[in-house]
């Protein structure tokens, strides 16, 4: 038996490895900024930290459980946002969101964030690839209040 | 192994054809992304015959209006069929009197209401109601704001590695400050059957009511109040192959009789005045307002369906499924079994080492494979159990061994997409 073709787009090699192994999962020192997310349907938790430096994302990590695809999206975020200014992490949150709802069909030029097109195909999947993007721009923020997705 | 599994099945109950009974269920033939459909998530709400549907369609066609005030035709006939379902659903739990039957929105409804009437009536300050691990959360939430309000406190039975209730420590905790016990008959989450008659014995000699979740037992197995000795009982019509938003209460009569209203409105009073209002008669006193009539005469027709196959078919079906399943599947690199009680529903929860069950519940549907994934609205067990969250796979009787066949393969598929 073989896999669905869709399955085989939303599980690529990059997801299930980010997933598996994600990248930059670690807690960062007290002067960061610290933020939980919570899907309260899904039981997924994330806790993003950023540390900023004059308006850039200076370097930003997380911490959580969740699916493949909360855990990737996770972790390709961090790899992404790292360096950018608030309004260009803004920016690009704005353009995955449509890439993942299928608002937005070309993610050619989204670099790695790409892989997670596939996403909307599965309309109950959008909630775990954006967990970590809201987490993150409640902290870019400045918010205290954890993030919940419902 | 599957050939003589199947064979003990034809043998155990020959009149019962489970091909024929699939032909009874109009939703099952069908495709999704092109596959069949395999239902698997009956523990979450199972699917209707068409005796069910064409009850409620010959109800609106032909019989609708509102019940016990109309001095008509179509009320008379209404509230026959309303009250015709009191009676199936006294047969059903095989309790004393047709009274104690109380018609609310589900299992959740009749738990809040037990809470907030019988619960508020004689909790005092320090009070204790005991509840266990195994607790959807539909029967520990109406216990915490009954304890909230009324200051007692609530205290929980732990459970063995086998996701079995630990009796020894349920006696320790009953005491003089326990007033209410309040236990699932099956486990939503890990399918354990509670022993519960044993249960409320031990509640009764400590002087406790004792309220069953029956919502997960009344698909699979033979419900008798008067054996298991209880004081409250409550499930739901659409677990049990009836509609949704219908649920039966039952309680004894002398406590119903005892307990002050629920909520208030049409059809629960006597007489009103501004002055002073007088309470209906139990049942009525309990229902206000016009209920679901179309799902409590579905759920009528859908007693007496399961009652026509009988439990005995029933019980033997499922626990054939169960059986191959589980032994198919333990054979799976990786995957873990969350529940492996002696005494069992046809509930398959399992974790897969290093996939998510969400994913897990993902991959399944595009092969047609419906499963629930998730903390199946038991967190407090997830916590203790170390997870976050399971997949599960619940049987019913219209469940075929060539439907394990796809569950396991699909299965195998998930484990190839993360290899």
């Amino acid at each position: 038996m073989s896999v669905d073709p869709e399955l085989r787009e939303l599980y690529q090699e990059v997801i299930v490895d980010h997933g598996r192994r994600p990248r930059n999962f670690r807690a960062l020192g007290e002067s960061a900024r610290s933020i939980q997310g919570y899907n309260p349907l899904c039981g997924d938790k994330v806790t993003v930290y950023v540390d900023l430096d004059d308006g850039r994302v200076r370097d930003v990590s997380f911490q959580g459980s969740g699916c493949a695809i909360s855990v990737a999206s996770a972790s390709v975020m961090t790899e992404i946002v790292k360096g950018m200014t608030l309004a260009e992490a803004e920016a690009l949150f704005g353009r995955f969101h449509r890439l993942v709802t299928g608002a937005e069909k070309n993610g050619g030029d989204l670099g790695k964030l790409a892989v997670f097109a596939g996403v909307s195909e599965f309309p109950s999947r959008v909630k775990c690839a954006v967990l970590a993007w809201h987490t993150l721009r409640a902290a870019l923020e400045g918010e205290a209040e954890p993030v919940s997705t419902e | 192994m599957s050939s003589t599994v199947s064979s003990a099945v034809s043998r155990r109950a020959s009149s019962f054809d489970v091909e024929r009974v699939r032909e009874d269920f109009p939703i099952l033939h069908q495709e999704v992304y092109g596959k069949p459909l395999v239902y698997l998530d009956n523990a979450a709400s199972a699917q209707k015959p068409r005796a069910v549907i064409d009850a409620i369609r010959w109800y609106y066609e032909h019989d609708h209006a509102n019940i016990h005030r109309g001095l008509h035709a179509l009320s008379e006939r209404a509230t026959a069929a309303y009250e015709e379902t009191r009676g199936k659903a006294r047969r059903f739990l095989n309790a004393p009197e047709e009274r104690e039957i109380v018609f609310t929105r589900g299992t959740t409804e009749s738990i809040n209401l037990v809470a907030a009437s019988y619960g508020r009536h004689v909790l005092r300050p320090g009070d204790e109601i005991v509840l266990s691990v195994l607790e959807h959360h539909s029967n520990i939430v109406p216990w915490q704001l009954v304890a909230e309000a009324t200051g007692a406190k609530i205290r929980v039975v732990p459970m063995n590695e086998r996701g079995e209730l630990r009796l020894d420590e349920y006696e320790k905790l009953l005491g003089a400050r326990t007033k209410i016990v309040a236990i699932t008959h099956v486990s939503n989450a890990l399918g354990t059957v509670n022993p519960v008659r044993r249960i409320a014995a031990a509640a009764h000699a400590a002087g406790a009511r004792v309220v069953i979740d029956g919502a997960q037992a009344a698909p699979h197995l033979a419900i008798d109040v008067r054996e298991i000795d209880c004081d409250f009982y409550a499930f739901s019509g659409h677990k049990a192959f009836g509609p949704t938003g219908v649920g039966v209460l039952w309680g004894r009569a002398e406590l119903l009789e005892e307990m002050p209203p629920w909520q208030g409105g049409g059809e629960m009073i006597r007489s009103v005045s501004f002055e002073k209002t007088t309470w209906n008669r139990i049942p009525h006193k309990f229902e206000a307002g016009t209920p679901d009539i179309a799902a409590v005469i579905g759920l009528g027709a859908a007693l007496d369906y399961v009652s026509a196959i009988g439990f005995d078919a029933i019980g033997a079906q499922e626990h054939a499924l169960l059986e191959e399943a589980t032994r198919r599947v333990s054979a799976l690199a990786g995957l873990r079994i969350i529940g492996t009680a002696r005494e069992k529903a046809g509930v398959l929860s399992f974790t897969i080492e290093g996939i998510h069950p969400h994913d897990i519940g993902t991959i399944l549907d595009r092969e047609g494979v419906a499963i629930r994934a998730g903390h199946h609205c038991a967190q407090p067990l997830m916590e203790i159990l170390g997870v976050p969250a399971t997949a599960r796979a619940s049987f019913a009787f219209y469940n075929t061994l060539s439907e394990v066949d796809i569950l396991v393969a699909a299965i195998e598929q998930v484990i190839e997409v993360f290899q």
